[in-house]
């Protein structure tokens, strides 16, 4: 997926260029170091998600990356070129903006044109693209009207359209969903990534939801105190996550204590293989997933608190004789087969896990 | 709940009458005003609407009184000018400040609204010596009297313009238009002024109504505005003195009106 999407299928726009953020640190008045020393490459057209709990400088990374912010050091290159000094208008960056950002006194239209206007395109080349544009977002019927006559998602389509229009070299989005509500928040999350593969722009996306960034990214960069803790592709993070920051912040995570030992961490006398970054030998805290945990028969270790429906699988609560709290994820079938109260045996089931100092 | 009824039928009686009051006591200098200056001159009394031709004349207006049209020229042209530095000086001021520099906004209100306080007396003495320069280096035209009226109109321009300010998103909508290519220049034309609108004609409009009205400092700085000229009218000729002071009152309350007009179809809108 990384470099498959370079090149333009649907022809709207150019195909990608590779990003380099080097060493970028920012420090804002006040003594906050938003960026600390952030380094990111994205290959050409790849759609890189932004990941990182609220404060941790992902719209300070995005808005160095868009020149609304000069970074205090490090460096900016877009497509080989070193835009560092370059002011946010000779960029060629789309941006779309949490905040609802269309052009109140401008039909949408006219919003998705300002940018080619500017760009001194003739009347018939502007109405054409805009059209396309507004096409590919879905609201041509809507082209006539105003902000404040459209929904909250269709002006966050508005302004992605605006953003493409001008056949940006990089797509910046900025949390663009989060003032939306569940439904079209998901919905609006799957167009983006359906038409950044067809448009192939490289893209940056900025959330605090891990699961849109799970959803549409190829790879995430989870983000931790200006710095990137981890990039990868969405299934590796989950299943390999380099750090306890990581492994907490995307998906749920059990806590539990094992020994590490030479030939990986021992836990309720089964054996957890341990990925890199891992704790050497003596007492640990292992992370567990809870479909890395299976309930079996034999001497139990652990009680039930709680057992749940979820939808397509069900999970129970227990708590182990060593007094941890762990959460299984279990099929539906057997979610009624344990009652509060219930003693069972936890195994693990030997899916490669990291294990932290206690 | 009949005698409840009657209780309120009497109370909005009560405030009708209030009301007419009020109207009667603020109308009542107007009309006698009014009443003034179409009696006819000469011992055996009588109406015409003389006076008002000549003001609407301004061929005879300028011929009969040419102090009282220069006047009223130059009070036109300086409200025109004030309003122009005024919106120059303000608009990108305030936009920056609110995009690079919000802790320096605080600082910039107090200084806007530092005009309230100071006394017009004052501001005279203050300016003297800046005026002897003013004449020195320009010249002694009435014109550049805007100087002084552009720091008399800013606690109101601010007041207007900073409202109009906090109804739109400026900083969100500089940087879209930022990012699509636009220079500074076109972010304040094309995206920040035309959502100004509104904010941008109330300001306008009280500070022509303000410099219009003006007396104390261009009597003081010895210039001749409308005002200063119906004053001086008024000794020789009280009549056209007197008609002219209700033009020029109309005029404000046919601004004011415009005011709300566009204010309230903006409200409509939204
Ligand atoms: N203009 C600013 N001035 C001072 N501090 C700021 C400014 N913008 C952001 N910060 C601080 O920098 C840190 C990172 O902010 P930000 O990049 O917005 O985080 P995120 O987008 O991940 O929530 C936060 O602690 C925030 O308070
Ligand atoms: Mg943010």
């Amino acid at each position: 997926m990384t470099t498959t999407a370079a090149s333009s299928p649907g022809g709207v726009t150019g195909p990608g260029v590779a990003v380099e953020l080097t060493e970028l640190t920012r420090v804002y008045a006040g003594g906050v170091r938003a960026l600390d020393g952030l380094t990111l490459h994205m290959a050409p057209g790849e759609f890189i998600a932004l990941l990182g709990p609220s404060g941790c400088g992902k719209t300070t990374a995005l808005r160095c990356l868009a020149g609304l912010e000069d970074p205090d050091s490090g460096s900016v290159v877009v497509g080989g070129r070193d835009l560092t000094h370059v002011p946010t208008n000779k960029r060629d960056m789309g941006m779309v903006f949490q905040a609802y950002s269309l052009f109140p006194h401008m039909t949408a239209r006219q919003n998705v044109e300002f940018g080619l206007e500017l760009r001194k395109q003739d009347k018939a080349t502007r109405a054409k693209r805009a059209a396309d544009m507004l096409d590919l977002v879905g609201l041509s019927k809507q082209a006539d009207r105003f902000a404040h006559q459209m929904s909250g998602g269709q002006q966050q389509r508005v302004a992605l359209a605006r953003a493409l229009a001008i056949e940006p070299q990089v797509l910046l989005l900025d949390e663009p969903l989060s003032a939306l509500d569940a439904k079209v928040r998901t919905q609006l999350r799957d167009e983006i990534r359906r038409i950044q593969l067809e448009v192939g722009t490289t893209t940056l996306f900025v959330t605090h939801d891990q699961e849109e960034a799970l959803a549409v990214a190829d790879r995430v960069g989870v983000m931790n105190a200006g710095r990137l803790e981890q990039l990868a592709a969405p299934a590796e993070l989950y299943s390999a996550p380099v750090s306890e920051f990581v492994a907490d912040f995307v998906g749920v995570t059990n806590r539990v204590r094992a020994e590490v030992g030479d030939d990986g961490a021992h836990v309720w006398g089964g054996v957890v293989p341990l990925l890199p970054g891992s704790a050497g030998r003596g007492a640990a805290v292992l992370l567990v997933r809870p479909e890395a945990v299976v309930i079996e028969g034999g001497e139990a270790n652990a009680t039930v608190v709680s057992s749940s429906f979820l939808g397509g699988h069900g999970k129970v609560v227990t708590t182990t004789d060593d007094g941890d709290r762990v959460v299984v994820q279990v099929s539906n079938a057997e979610v009624t087969a344990h009652a509060p109260g219930d003693r069972v045996r936890l195994r693990p089931r030997g899916d490669r896990a990291l294990a932290v100092a206690p | 709940m009949a005698q409840r009824a009657a209780l309120r039928r009497k109370q909005t009686t009560f405030r009708w009458v209030v009301v007419g009051l009020v109207m009667a006591f603020f109308a009542l200098p107007m009309v006698a005003a009014f009443e003034f200056t179409i009696r006819a001159r000469g011992a055996e009394g009588g109406y015409d609407a003389k006076t008002w031709q000549t003001l609407l004349d301004f061929g005879t207006l300028a011929e009969s009184y040419p102090d009282l049209a220069k006047g009223i020229v130059a009070s036109l042209l300086l409200a025109v000018v004030t309003v122009v530095i005024m919106l120059v000086l303000l608009v990108p001021t305030m936009t920056w400040v609110r995009l690079r520099l919000p802790g320096m906004s605080r600082l910039v209100e107090f200084i806007c609204l530092l005009p309230l306080t100071v006394p017009a007396i004052v501001l005279v003495v203050g300016l003297t010596p800046v005026y002897a320069w003013v004449i020195y280096l320009l010249s002694g035209a009435t014109v550049w009297l805007s100087f002084a009226y552009v720091i008399l109109v800013l606690p109101y321009a601010y007041r207007a313009l900073d409202a109009g300010l906090r109804a739109i998103d400026v900083k969100t909508l500089s940087e879209a238009a930022r990012s699509l290519g636009a220079s500074w220049f076109t972010v304040m034309w094309r995206v920040v002024l035309p959502n100004l609108r509104t904010a941008v004609l109330s300001a306008s409009f009280l500070s022509v109504a303000l410099v219009l009205g003006e007396f104390t400092i261009a009597n003081l700085f010895a210039y001749k505005n409308l005002q200063v000229a119906m004053y001086l009218l008024g000794k020789s000729d009280s009549k056209i003195s007197v008609a002219v002071g209700l033009a020029a009152l109309a005029f404000a309350f046919i601004i004011l009106f415009a005011m709300s007009f566009v204010g309230s179809r903006r409200e409509r809108k939204s």
